[in-house]
């Protein structure tokens, strides 16, 4: 599902626009497949799958792949439209230093579902 | 476009609001039944403005909604700069009791979301007597916290942009795009530290579980709407309530948990058959 996003993001000027001060590295996990997202100036630097053996990141959002699937289709079901509906239901885990995340937070949560636009072609 | 001013009057009230003087903003439209509308936490009464420019509703209520002190252009009492804002059941309780007052209200309906559908819970609880129905928007007895509040109030985070990615995903993935994003320039607006004050309210002070079996809606009636696609007071949260109370409770389909800001058209349609039974009462 992540082969896309760096193409989805990087084509959505404004979602570029709005994450212009956005320079870090995250984590998604799928059970246990793990893949860095490196992002610079709002734009999707590089999508690297693991395994990693010192995985270097800011903060990791870890969910099994049913959820993700969910979440990531074009109209989630209820419960999986958001980041935060999968953690209040504790299917998600949002860890590490959640700086970049908080202060940027409509961007991250726009750049996570970007996939959905990919399964609505 | 034709230029055309909306049916909606803004005024600013000074009264007393617990024992000190406030400057309020209230709107109004429509003439009948009081309804006084209470808006959601780390927003304003702007959210009500689908209700206000609804004939079919103002033709029979004087639709209500102020600003909460620290709320949208309401200003927070002198002294603010000195205080944490944190909002309490007794405080909230008291507030519209007195906003009531300073209107003369008689026996107005009470209708309230989020932080509104809970302190409706409060209302009928503490003050049944003096409202002749209360609507709860969003209504559940408890929410527990699910992300750590000190995000909303830190210098090195944009408290408007925060709370309203916080509460972004709250909105139906349905809602119209204007709608959606109307509600959440509200959020945007809100002062430092409002939304988190409020939120003590909701998560922590306004826990109503334990009283809820001392509610008697014969004293006065009670009804509940919630969006589908709210996490933060579930639908199964509504309902429990809904049973407690022997009270009748409807499930709104394709919304969240801001029906009359982010959808307005849809949320009228489950608004009118309650405000018509409450004609009746």
């Amino acid at each position: 599902m992540l082969e896309t996003l760096a193409d989805l993001v990087n084509a959505d000027a404004n979602l570029v626009r709005r994450g212009r001060f956005v320079d870090t590295t995250f984590l998604i996990a799928i059970d246990d497949t793990y893949t860095l997202v490196r992002i610079q100036e709002g734009s999707v630097a590089s999508v690297t799958r693991g395994p990693f053996i010192t995985p270097d990141y800011s903060f990791a959002l870890r969910a099994p792949r049913e959820v993700w699937e969910k979440f990531w289709q074009p109209l989630p079901p209820l419960g999986f439209t958001d980041i935060f509906a999968l953690v209040k239901q504790k299917l998600m885990q949002v860890e590490g230093d959640l700086h970049p995340f908080m202060a940027n937070l409509l961007y991250f949560k726009d750049v996570i579902a970007a996939p959905r636009k990919g399964a609505a072609r | 476009m034709s230029p055309s001013f909306e049916p909606i009057t803004g005024r600013y009230l000074h009264l007393d609001l617990l024992g000190k003087p406030h400057r309020l903003y209230i709107e109004e439209a429509g003439q009948g039944i009081p309804l006084l509308c209470l808006h959601t936490a780390g927003s304003d009464a702007r959210q009500y403005r689908g209700l206000m420019n609804d004939k079919r509703i103002t033709a029979n209520y004087r639709v209500i909604a102020f600003d909460m002190p620290w709320h949208g252009k309401s200003s927070p009492p002198v002294g603010w700069q000195d205080i944490e804002y944190q909002l309490s059941s007794r405080d909230y309780v008291r507030m519209i009791v007195e906003v009531a007052d300073a209107l003369q209200l008689d026996k107005p309906v009470a209708m309230g979301c989020s932080i509104g559908g809970r302190i409706v819970l409060h209302l009928a609880h503490e003050v049944p007597e003096r409202f002749r129905a209360l609507i709860g928007l969003e209504s559940a007895a408890h929410t527990e916290p699910y992300y750590d509040l000190s995000w909303l109030n830190r210098p090195d985070v944009h408290g408007g942009m925060v709370s309203a990615g916080v509460v972004s995903g709250l909105v139906a993935p349905t809602a119209p795009t204007e709608g959606r994003w109307e509600t959440l320039w509200h959020y945007m607006q809100s002062g430092p530290g409002v939304f988190k004050g409020d939120l003590y309210f909701y998560m922590i002070d306004g826990d109503i579980r334990g009283k809820l079996g001392e509610i008697d809606i014969a004293r006065c009636p009670m009804f509940f709407l919630t969006g589908e696609y709210d996490y933060s007071c579930t639908p199964e949260g509504t309902l429990a309530v809904a049973e407690r109370l022997g009270a009748e409770a409807v499930i709104m389909k394709d919304l969240g948990h801001f029906p009359m800001s982010e959808n307005p058209e849809k949320f009228n349609g489950y608004l009118l058959p309650v405000l018509d039974k409450i004609r009746d009462l």
